[in-house]
């Protein structure tokens, strides 16, 4: 690929999706971008730096986006946060909120949905506590085709198999084939949009609960500065913050705090 | 920390050297038994502290294994992750009523086998 190429394409997913690329990189634009390009028949990588160049077609902008995310995640992802989030945040918002008996929670970068819908089966273990209360999750995700298949809750075979006990396996799940669908109840909570954390988050609303996980890591320091402030504003002060398990705000912004002894969980400052 | 025992039990024999070769690079020392009658006998000799088990065996069957196995021990110990092809719910729910700690559907690979380890507490 052409020196002016590269540039361009990362510049474009730049301010796109925050998306940074270092030059060594320029292999995964190829083997990611070449299906676009197929796809809208063109022959190369060159005609489509062109057509970028030459018109201003949102479709294609938006699939070249969506190409170069990754959405690599699976159910109870590193096990750990979604401990923490059982035994220590549920306790503490269940009777912070005791009043108001609502929490609202957000899976901020929700590829296909294994995040949200691991905190609704950890939520829906919990329920006897929860009887009265409105829980409501939210999971955004820049790729509209990742939002798609997360409102679908169809999984593979081998989706399943990682990070989910197979005990949840059977009570939330029914068996379509050889996929395993996510039952209707759970999904009920839950609403998955497309939408771009470079955006304004505040027409989200605020959030008791946020998990932030795997993205911050694709972007620069003043990117994920960015977004940690724009979620801290959408934060109440008794929050908590989870980020994966390569992120952190140390250095970055100084809108979140880290809970003691708690890797990944932050509060607001 | 003693090194954690694991009984790889399948009629296959490139299941279980596959199998054996995952969970020797986690930690485990294994022993094989390629049928339930072989997987009894091993167990009345020294119990493993987990046992890796396929469904369809000749002779004794995965899960007729563990039943007997479960009446053996009285207990909890050791910890049984079934391995198998049978990838239905009814079979999953069969499993786990007759005292299956988890279950693995073949095709099957390291981050599977591991996860699945990890959930049951054994590593
Ligand atoms: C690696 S996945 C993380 C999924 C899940 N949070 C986890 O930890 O397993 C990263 C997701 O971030 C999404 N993403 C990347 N840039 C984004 C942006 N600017 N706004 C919203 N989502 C974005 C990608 O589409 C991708 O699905």
């Amino acid at each position: 690929m052409k020196v002016e190429d590269f540039d361009m394409f990362c510049s474009l997913l730049k301010q796109r999706s925050g998306l940074v690329l270092t030059r060594d990189k320029a292999y995964l634009l190829e083997s990611r971008l070449m299906p676009v390009a197929r796809r809208n028949n063109m022959a190369d990588l060159d005609a489509l730096a062109l057509a970028v160049r030459t018109k201003r077609d949102e479709k294609l902008l938006e699939q070249i986006t969506e190409a170069m995310t990754t959405n690599e995640t699976s159910f109870m992802r590193d096990g750990r946060p979604f401990d923490l989030f059982k035994t220590v945040v549920l306790p503490k918002m269940l009777e912070a909120r005791a009043a108001k008996r609502h929490i609202r929670i957000w899976s901020a970068a929700s590829s296909t949905g294994q995040e949200a819908y691991s905190l609704a089966m950890l939520m829906e273990e919990e329920k006897h506590k929860l009887a009265g209360w409105r829980i409501e999750i939210v999971g955004t995700d820049l790729s509209a085709e990742v939002v798609e298949r997360a409102r679908l809750g169809v999984y593979t075979q081998f989706e399943v198999q990682r990070g989910l006990p197979v005990q949840m396996l059977v009570k939330y799940f029914t068996q379509q084939g050889d996929k395993w669908a996510i039952s209707p109840d759970l999904k009920r909570n839950i609403n998955f949009r497309v939408f771009n954390l470079l955006g304004d988050l505040s027409v989200l609303g605020q959030f008791d609960i946020v998990f932030c996980r795997n993205v911050l890591i694709y972007f620069d320091q003043p990117t994920k500065a960015q977004v940690l402030a724009g979620i801290a504003r959408q934060m109440p002060k008794d929050g908590y913050l989870f980020l994966g398990g390569a992120e952190t705000v140390l250095g970055i912004t100084e809108k979140f705090r880290p809970v003691e002894s708690q890797r990944g969980l932050y509060y607001p400052a | 920390m003693e090194q954690k025992t694991c009984l790889v039990v399948d009629d296959s024999r490139v299941v279980r050297k596959v199998a054996r070769k995952i969970l020797e690079e986690l930690g485990f020392a294994c022993s094989e038994a390629e049928d339930g009658l072989k997987a009894m006998e091993s167990c009345a000799n020294s119990m493993p502290d987990a046992i890796l088990l396929d469904w369809n065996m000749p002779v004794m069957s995965g899960i007729e294994f563990l039943r007997r196995l479960r009446k053996m021990t009285h207990g909890t110990t050791p910890k049984v992750v079934f391995c198998t092809t049978e990838n239905d719910i009814a079979h999953i729910q069969e499993a786990l009523a007759a005292g299956a700690d988890e279950y693995i559907m073949k095709p099957f690979d390291n981050d599977i086998i591991q996860t699945k380890f990890m959930q049951v507490g054994l590593l």
